[in-house]
């Protein structure tokens, strides 16, 4: 897309400052099966909240919950102050009435109708100001040639935008997304991905998008909240989550990290890559140690300064990085070190390099955690 | 906004139990699938009823050679229809030879001919005074049957060969479409692993077709069993012949009932035989990339051959008994006019529209109770009421008159008791006993189409509807009636056409001088004067043949990898 969108101006209820999405403490089960248990997410006008963790965590459920398509059986949810599903025995509102916008992971465009009318689908027959933005705005979008052509005869990232415009045009109080990028093919994923983030950050909408793809939640969101098996195990800005997070499985949501176990010994812990601060640990406690590849920092020829050597066993050229797997000089058979190195660090296979780790890099987990 | 504290407290643990008792859709999809299994109900409750007479009687006489002709029947036309349905569809998908395009779709033809229109069509031209053996004896001067030797066409290999003729295009569309589905790579592995194309079609290609081969092979055979206008016009003794001379003959009802719960376990297999092939299907899917089909160019006297081979079930199964009937019908159109052909095609047209409405209705009801979730039982129920297909019409007849003449009596000891007043038989014998019993053996036709074509409305596409502001009413006007118009209106059209078609059940319920164009045939070629009814076969076939050409139609374009535009 080249130009950016206008907001939806001739819907200025839009963005009340009441219009955000609040759910509270709400659980789910299907029949025997609980897939949410005590989760609550709140999601502030303008802010884009994403709920990240693999699938079949619960992500997906707590989007219908939120749209109305299920029914909520524990928990409250609101948006802006209206209560729309109560699980006490409260109030369900009904889906149509929720104004909520909700782009489903296929899209789930209707395949009889065109683009036009996908996106004007939800606006009243007299709705003159909104048909009109969707004939702008499918124009800025690049697709105004399109405007009468059927869904299918799109590509996936045009789907995509007819789906997220047509959620968007009757002007939702909360938008919900559920894994917008993972139908697209990955060398247009990107672009989409930035297309989708400006759209969404101009209309300034209250967002809770879906993923299972940390990179994807890192790019979009203002707080991701990671859930495991339905529960919300860690809360927090992009940053805060790779840098800090709470547990093993955090952080091996980025991708595999090298694990080290080791022991306090004379107030330092011990490991196979050398001596980190405790932390805090107590003597003799065991802990696990996880450095991610590109925390590993190696060089040739090996420092003398007494940091670990390792031998290289393989070392790829990834272009923008290199990408090594290592193995502890003596005896280490077995453990593999994987290293990311920016540019091109080639070093001869079974040659030894030294490796040092920051402390700051290294995220440290008693042993009971996980 | 109440504080988050004031809710965390509420017990989370507690969710709403699985659902035990079925919804309200649930209840009604429940008893509308029961409703249209009744009949099989009261089919199977008679089988379980002990019955010891009737059985030693049976079993002293007709038993075994009900059981013995039936084997031989079914088994004769499944490996008629193997051989004929698979050989033409590997022809016609692997091989190029003069003629391929048009045996392409016109291999689909012979489905428009009932079994019953070409046994007489057949018996007519092949009996001793039909056309063949006339000419046979003015070419070479024979008298009499003395002088030569002709095969009987009323005969169990008279019923074979006829109904193979026009039952094997089941196994030609599934073969056909399994071996287009086949990804061309496994042939051409097997070819680069050193085996010919001959043993490549041996060992790979049929191997990976058969579950298909066997869904199409056990549907003639469960069409063969349906089948009582050639069995009883060639004298051949078979169950379904059984049920009817035992009923109506015989007039007796529970033995025909127990005939009819024998058949059952024939079929009863048959079912099972296909539900396990079509599970097999699945796993004999080999890839996803469609490349050209390979192309053997046949040449010489092996495309002559693959010429004739495609060509006789064509001219056998359809163009003779076409232009035979045209002939017929051009000839004698008055006398058929005069026997009120108009009233009886009339009879047939609204009764078999009547049908089409009922089953799409409920077709319709039972796809969206499906649809909405309902719980196992009813989805059990519907699975048992859509098996009627599969059920002959004949035994699916007896298991209307048992309970509607049950319900008949007991109305109309109700209304002697109450009223005074004897209301007869209100059902029994009506049209509608003739309706029911449609309804109970092509629901599988409507379900199944209505079903397919609600699959293809995803649940999200109503999830969208719903956040776009829809109600369900209107999520259901304004997706899914576009969605599935289409898909009612064929459901409707297949019902229509099979109903026209039908004879057993028919002519087992239908009331006293009350004439269908398929009874109308089956009469007048029962007393010999087929001819004057051929306007009446060659409606039914004309109108076989809507749903025939469609299907040769989309045969013609449906060839994987032209399917749809651009997606993702």
């Amino acid at each position: 897309m080249t130009s950016p969108l206008t907001p939806p101006a001739a819907a200025p209820t839009t963005m009340s400052k009441a219009d955000g999405l609040h759910m509270l403490n709400v659980s789910h089960a299907f029949g025997d099966h609980t897939v949410v248990s005590g989760v609550s997410v709140f999601v502030n006008p303008g802010e884009l909240v994403c709920l990240l963790g693999p699938s079949g965590c619960g992500k997906t459920t707590l989007l219908r919950l939120a749209a109305g398509l299920e029914d909520l059986q524990v928990g409250r949810i609101t948006i802006g102050e209206d209560t729309v599903a109560d699980g006490q025995g409260g109030p369900q509102m009904p889906p149509e009435k929720r104004n909520v916008g909700l782009m489903f992971q296929d899209f789930a465009l209707f395949p009889h109708l065109t683009v036009y009318e996908n996106i004007v689908f939800g606006l009243a027959e007299k709705d003159r100001a909104r048909r009109q933005w969707a004939r702008d705005t499918l124009a800025t979008m690049g697709l105004g040639d399109y405007a009468d052509a059927f869904p299918h005869t799109l590509s996936g990232g045009q789907q995509q935008r007819v789906a997220l415009l047509r959620a968007l045009a009757p002007a939702p109080r909360v938008l919900l997304l559920d894994e917008p990028f993972s139908g697209l093919d990955v060398n247009r994923r990107a672009q989409i991905r930035q297309d989708t983030f400006q759209i969404l950050s101009r209309s300034g909408i209250a967002t809770l998008m879906v993923t299972h793809d940390p990179e994807e939640a890192m790019f979009m969101a203002d707080r991701i909240m990671v859930m495991q098996d339905g529960r919300i195990v860690q809360s927090g800005t992009p940053v805060e989550i790779y840098f800090h997070p709470k547990s093993v499985f955090v952080a091996e949501l980025f991708g595999p990290v090298n694990r080290l176990d080791c022991r306090v010994e004379n107030g330092a812990l011990v490991s196979a890559l050398g001596r980190f601060p405790a932390n805090g640990l107590a003597e003799g406690a065991e802990a696990q140690v996880l450095v991610r590849p590109e925390a590993l920092n190696l060089s040739q020829p090996a420092a003398a300064d007494g940091s670990p050597l390792l031998t290289v066993v393989s070392a790829r050229s990834l272009g923008r990085s290199t990408h090594l797997t290592l193995t502890l000089e003596n005896g280490g058979a077995g453990t593999l070190f994987n290293a990311r190195m920016p540019g091109v660090f080639l070093p001869e296979v079974g040659s030894r390099v030294s490796a040092r780790v920051a402390p700051e890099h290294l995220l440290i987990f008693p042993k009971s955690t996980r | 906004m109440p504080h988050p504290a004031a809710v965390a407290d509420r017990p989370a643990a507690r969710y709403l139990p699985a659902r035990l008792m079925p919804d309200r859709w649930g209840v009604l999809t429940l008893a509308v699938a029961l409703f249209v299994a009744t009949p099989l109900i009261a089919v199977a409750t008679i089988a379980l009823t002990p019955a010891p007479d009737i059985w030693r009687h049976l079993y002293n006489t007709v038993l075994f050679g009900y059981v013995e002709r039936t084997v031989m029947l079914i088994g004769g036309i499944g490996l008629g229809t193997f051989v004929i349905g698979t050989g033409t569809a590997w022809l016609v998908t692997m091989c190029r030879f003069p003629g391929r395009g048009l045996f392409n779709w016109a291999l689909v033809l012979p489905l428009a001919v009932p079994t019953y229109i070409l046994a007489f069509v057949f018996t007519d031209q092949l009996e001793y005074a039909g056309a063949v053996q006339g000419t046979l004896r003015e070419i070479f001067g024979w008298r009499d049957r003395q002088d030569y030797w002709f095969p009987e066409i009323r005969s169990m290999g008279g019923a074979v060969t006829v109904m193979t003729l026009v039952l094997y295009p089941y196994v030609y569309l599934l073969a056909r479409a399994a071996f287009l589905e086949q990804s061309v790579c496994v042939l051409e592995v097997s070819r680069t692993l050193g085996k010919t194309a001959w043993q490549s079609f041996w060992h790979v290609a049929l191997p990976l077709a058969r579950p298909a081969i066997v869904v199409g092979m056990t549907l003639a055979m469960m069409e063969a069993l349906n089948d009582f206008g050639t069995v009883d016009f060639f004298g051949v003794k078979t169950f379904t012949a059984g049920i009817y001379d035992v009923w109506l003959n015989m007039d007796n009802i529970s033995g025909a009932a127990q005939l009819a719960s024998v058949l059952m376990i024939f079929v009863v297999v048959l079912v099972v035989m296909e539900r396990m092939a079509r599970r097999g299907q699945r796993y004999h899917h080999t890839s996803s990339k469609i490349q050209a089909l390979p192309s053997y160019r046949l040449r010489g006297v092996k495309a002559a051959l693959a010429f004739v081979f495609c060509a006789l079930p064509i001219l056998l199964g359809f163009v003779l008994p076409a232009s035979v009937l045209l002939s017929y019908a051009v000839v004698f159109f008055d006398v058929t006019l005069k026997a009120n052909y108009l009233t009886i095609t009339l009879n047939s047209i609204s009764l078999s529209l009547g049908a089409a409405v009922i089953a799409v209705a409920i077709g319709l009801i039972l796809a969206y109770g499906l649809r909405m979730g309902s719980g196992p039982l009813p989805r059990a129920a519907v699975r048992f009421a859509s098996i009627g297909y599969a059920v002959p019409g004949a035994v699916l007849a007896i298991g209307v008159i048992v309970p509607m003449a049950g319900l008949d009596n007991a109305i109309d000891a109700f209304s002697e008791r109450v009223f005074g007043v004897s209301t007869g038989l209100l059902f029994s014998g009506t049209v509608i006993a003739i309706l029911y019993g449609y309804l109970a053996r092509f629901l599988a036709l409507s379900f199944g189409t209505v079903e397919a074509g609600l699959g293809k409305v995803s649940r999200n596409m109503d999830g969208a509807a719903r956040t776009l502001g829809a109600s369900p009413f209107q999520a259901m006007y304004r997706v899914h009636f576009p969605l599935i118009r289409t898909s009612l209106l064929t459901a409707g059209l297949l019902v229509f056409v099979d109903c026209m078609k039908e004879l057993p059940i028919t002519i087992i319920l239908r009331p006293f001088g009350y004439d269908t164009l398929a009874t109308f045939v089956f009469q007048y070629a029962s007393d010999e004067l087929f001819e004057e009814s051929a306007l009446g076969a060659l409606t039914i076939v004309a109108a076989g043949l809507i749903p025939v050409v469609i299907l040769a139609l989309t045969t013609l374009r449906s060839r994987p990898g032209h399917a749809g535009g651009g997606h993702p």
